[in-house]
């Protein structure tokens, strides 16, 4: 925080620390104006009543609803990102490969996973192992298989980024004492990008979780669906998801800060970029750009010292 | 291949496939407009030495960051338009496109925010006081020197950030927007079972005709532009 503030900002003198006490206490002002509005307004139209939030804290809210479907969430996200690492791996040394066949094939799947919206591959898996009777849950399925195939192709890009960005140095230095170049992918490049990536892997956890409420859609009964369902019942779907979301927040904010204290701890133990993924897309072409040092690159994937 | 494509012709006589594609493009131009309004303020105050703004910028982009959009859609179905009874529109499909680009908006802005603000952080803190030593002030050294180097960094994660809206347009369907693609593609695989996987393929490569161009022009830009360090 303190380095993006000094790029614009200098060291305030006596006037400029008069002036940002005064814009701290305006803007304090402006925002507990705005969350004092919002929380007026609830409470005009009644939805602090006890009897909305009350059934939200039973025993069998949870017990019924919230943490079943926050299991099978967790299931979906589980096996997902499991699979994603292993389609990215066959797909991300699949585009490093010498065979330009193998290369070229790598290239034409990852790119096209990576460009069809996820609920899109969700809704065609859905109804065709409904069709065929494939599962006896076609929704599990193809929330799994969908999240594999666009999580895997993000982890290809980011095994091949990861490899880009090593020092040129370490293939070098392989090549020179007599190893092939299939080897020094095997033994010098892949393991320390696979270090430099865990970051990125864990950010890329997040978004595994948050797209796995993409199930509701095709009526997969994670987080989401179920405390809709419970909503439903109870006529307080505002206070219920209110409830759900803060479930994802908590879940994603402690992901997000073990991506982050990653990146610091790992830095020192591989010569690749060690930085967070932006928790959204494909976060590749950024690392995978020309940067030139881990400051850079960490910097263009948003700061992870910030809070 | 010629049956293939005989079945490609048939679908699109039956089904506007690019009407639904066009109801994306729509809510992906006024959902990218307006979250990167909002994401530039957010980002400002977050760069701001005003420690209640940056305070709540952090809160606004961790807490938005880390919510599915599902569940933000969801939410502004059942708890905003059901609950609370906020309506937008009486027109029916534009009160719903209306709360699409709200969602896309609230959600999408928080990652425009630390685009923005990652591309601040490409700047090195030498530039700024390389502009101090010459002499220039506060407005000066940002508009000549820090914004325009800011600027081009935070090309390709506005990018992909762009490429995500465009992807998540999908997910409006939440909220009850059901003229768009993922709607068109279910209805037309209900109604034509045994045609599922040219229908799929029609969908697919209409968003990868629309996606792989913007990630070119992204990759290019960022290179083409990309300050030499």
């Amino acid at each position: 925080m303190s380095s993006q503030q000094s790029v614009l900002f200098d060291a305030p003198g006596p006037r400029a620390r008069r002036f940002i006490v005064l814009g701290n206490i305006l803007g304090a002002l402006v925002v507990l104006g705005i969350a004092a509005l919002v929380v007026v307004q609830l409470a005009a139209k009644g939805q602090f009543a006890a009897a909305l939030w009350e059934p939200i804290f039973t025993s069998s809210a949870w017990q019924n609803y919230l943490i079943p479907g926050l299991q099978n969430t967790l299931r979906a996200a589980g096996f997902a990102i499991v699979g994603a690492v292993v389609f990215g791996l066959i797909f991300g040394s699949g585009r490093l490969a010498r065979v330009r066949a193998v290369r070229w094939f790598s290239g034409v799947v990852v790119e096209f996973f990576r460009a069809v919206p996820v609920l899109l591959m969700m809704v065609f898996f859905w109804l065709l192992f409904g069709f065929n009777r494939i599962s006896d849950d076609p929704a599990f399925l193809a929330v799994v298989i969908a999240l594999i195939l666009y999580n895997g192709s993000v982890i290809a890009e980011l095994v091949r980024a990861g490899v880009g960005n090593l020092p040129k140095g370490q293939s070098e230095a392989g090549l020179a004492v007599g190893l092939t170049g299939g080897q020094v992918l095997r033994s010098i490049q892949l393991p320390q990008a696979l270090i430099a990536m865990l970051p990125a892997l864990v950010s890329q956890l997040v978004v595994v979780l948050k797209d796995t409420a993409l199930g509701q859609i095709i009526t997969y009964n994670e987080l989401l669906r179920a405390a809709q369902i419970f909503g439903n019942g109870n006529s307080n779907n505002l206070q219920t998801l209110t409830v759900a979301a803060l479930i994802f927040i908590v879940i994603n904010w402690a992901l997000t800060a073990v991506a982050r204290w990653l990146s610091r701890y790992l830095s020192g133990r591989t010569s690749g970029v060690t930085a967070a993924g932006p928790g959204i897309g494909n976060p590749t072409a950024v690392a995978g750009g020309k940067t030139t040092g881990p400051g850079n690159a960490i910097a263009a994937t948003g700061d992870p010292s910030a809070t | 291949m010629g049956d293939f494509l005989s079945q490609f012709g048939e679908l699109f006589a039956i089904y506007d496939v690019p009407a639904a594609f066009w109801v994306n493009i729509q809510l992906t131009f006024w959902a990218a407009i307006f979250s990167l309004i909002l994401g530039t303020v957010l980002a400002l105050m977050r760069i701001s030495p005003i420690a209640s703004l940056q305070w709540a910028g952090a809160a606004y982009v961790n807490i938005l960051r880390n919510t599915p959009l599902t569940v933000i859609m969801t939410f502004l179905f059942l708890a905003v338009w059901t609950q609370l009874q906020i309506t937008l529109s009486d027109d029916f499909a534009q009160n719903f496109f209306r709360f699409g680009v709200i969602g896309l908006t609230v959600y999408h802005a928080a990652f425009v925010c630390e685009a923005i603000r990652s591309g601040v952080n490409t700047v090195p803190l030498g530039q700024a006081e390389a502009a101090r030593a010459i002499g220039l002030s506060f407005l000066p050294a940002a508009r000549l020197i820090i914004l325009p180097q800011a600027f081009r960094g935070a090309i390709a994660p506005l990018g992909n950030t762009l490429i995500a809206l465009l992807k998540n347009s999908t997910v409006a369907v939440a909220v009850s927007v059901s003229t768009e693609t993922s709607t068109l593609m279910r209805e037309m695989i209900e109604s034509n079972a045994n045609y599922i996987y040219a229908i799929f393929m029609i969908f697919a490569i209409g968003f990868a005709v629309l996606v792989i161009p913007i990630g070119l022009l992204t990759t290019f830009l960022s290179n083409r532009l990309a300050v030499r360090r």
